[in-house]
């Protein structure tokens, strides 16, 4: 089998390696550097670059049927669906003005009488 | 050499032969995977959440971790990966010396990594009263920033639960790693992973990787987050 079966050079991991450890120095150094609300947006880019290298090319996701990649992109999707949704709920609550929390009629305090 | 002159023991006889065995078995991993995603996306979203609502004390909750800790975990779990990878290669290459010796190499960083996390990180929180429900009144080295950050501390504390949550969550799913990967060295022993069908090292690897991206996300937002710089 092994005639059959794509394998990689030693080296070729060894390259994913160094730019994993490349990027990771990058994002502890610029954790230090004040650059205001891009600190968050440059950690996840960093974060989102080394996540694809050890996809691509640990995970051998290149190598994969194309089901593969569908089934990912459904992963972040729903992700993001996730994400997105709750937040959208929590951050738009103040756009409609209210008068105070909502109440059921069957929850009201009996009337004293 | 074709596939079938290894017999049974290559090719299940569910499948015509090794090319789609290797397939449904790396495109099941791969399903399990996006379920585990949406696993830790659930923690994800908390975190994304709350973090909106109490910017100030995720900020003051991530100074009091040391980025030490975080950087040489993530170091670690890169190295690790890249034992994991050279393995799955020498199983393609049907190596069996050079799979042990890396399948042992990720063994030893994951249980260092469960270990050094438990042992000194986790204990080290403990002792400056970081763990909300069981130790819960911050001091230690951090005591100034603490007294700064004083007025934010019930929400710190609920930054807290969210990093024992997913850095436990991500520490038991390194458990099971380093139980899959003893399991692998033994079926490397008897000779089933470097005789062609080195589709169970793949697929453990799969789980390896994924557990290092987790990681990857992990490290940013817990360690790094709220300017190191103040």
């Amino acid at each position: 089998m092994s005639e059959d079966v794509h394998v990689h050079p030693k080296f070729f991991y060894v390259k994913v390696f160094l730019a994993l450890i490349v990027l990771t120095t990058i994002t502890t150094a610029v954790a230090y550097v004040d650059l205001g609300v891009f600190n968050t947006v440059v950690a996840l880019v960093i974060a989102v670059c080394k996540a694809s290298l050890v996809v691509l090319f640990f995970m051998h996701l290149k190598e994969q049927a194309g089901m593969t990649r569908v089934v990912i992109i459904a992963a972040a999707l729903w992700l993001a669906v996730l994400i997105a949704i709750t937040l959208s709920d929590r951050f738009t609550r103040h756009w409609v003005p209210s008068n105070g929390p909502w109440e059921s009629s069957t929850m009201a305090a009996p009337q004293s009488e | 050499m074709s596939a079938e002159a290894h017999g049974a023991t290559l090719v299940a006889e569910q499948f015509d032969d090794f090319e789609q065995q290797k397939q449904a078995d790396t495109f099941g991993m791969w399903l399990f995977l996006v379920t585990e995603v949406l696993f830790f996306g659930g923690l994800f979203c908390g975190y994304c959440l709350y973090r909106n609502v109490y910017p100030e004390a995720w900020a003051a909750g991530s100074h009091l971790l040391k980025v030490t800790y975080g950087a040489f975990y993530t170091a670690l779990l890169i190295c690790s990966s890249l034992t994991m990878a050279l393995g799955v290669r020498a199983a393609m290459l049907r190596l069996k010396t050079s799979l042990t010796v890396y399948l042992i190499l990720t063994w030893i960083m994951g249980a260092a990594f469960v270990y050094i996390k438990l042992r000194y990180e986790w204990y080290g929180d403990f002792l400056e009263g970081l763990v909300p429900g069981f130790n819960w009144a911050p001091h230690g080295e951090n005591l100034e920033m603490i007294n700064h950050f004083h007025a934010l501390l019930p929400h710190v504390s609920l930054f807290f639960i969210f990093y024992f949550c997913m850095t436990g969550l991500h520490a038991l799913h390194m458990v099971v790693g380093v139980g899959l990967l003893t399991t692998l060295l033994i079926f490397t022993q008897q000779g089933k992973n470097t005789q062609g069908n080195y589709n169970w090292v793949e697929i453990v690897g799969l789980y390896w990787h994924f557990v290092d991206i987790v990681w990857i996300f992990l490290f940013p937002l817990l360690y790094l987050i709220g300017g190191r710089y103040v």
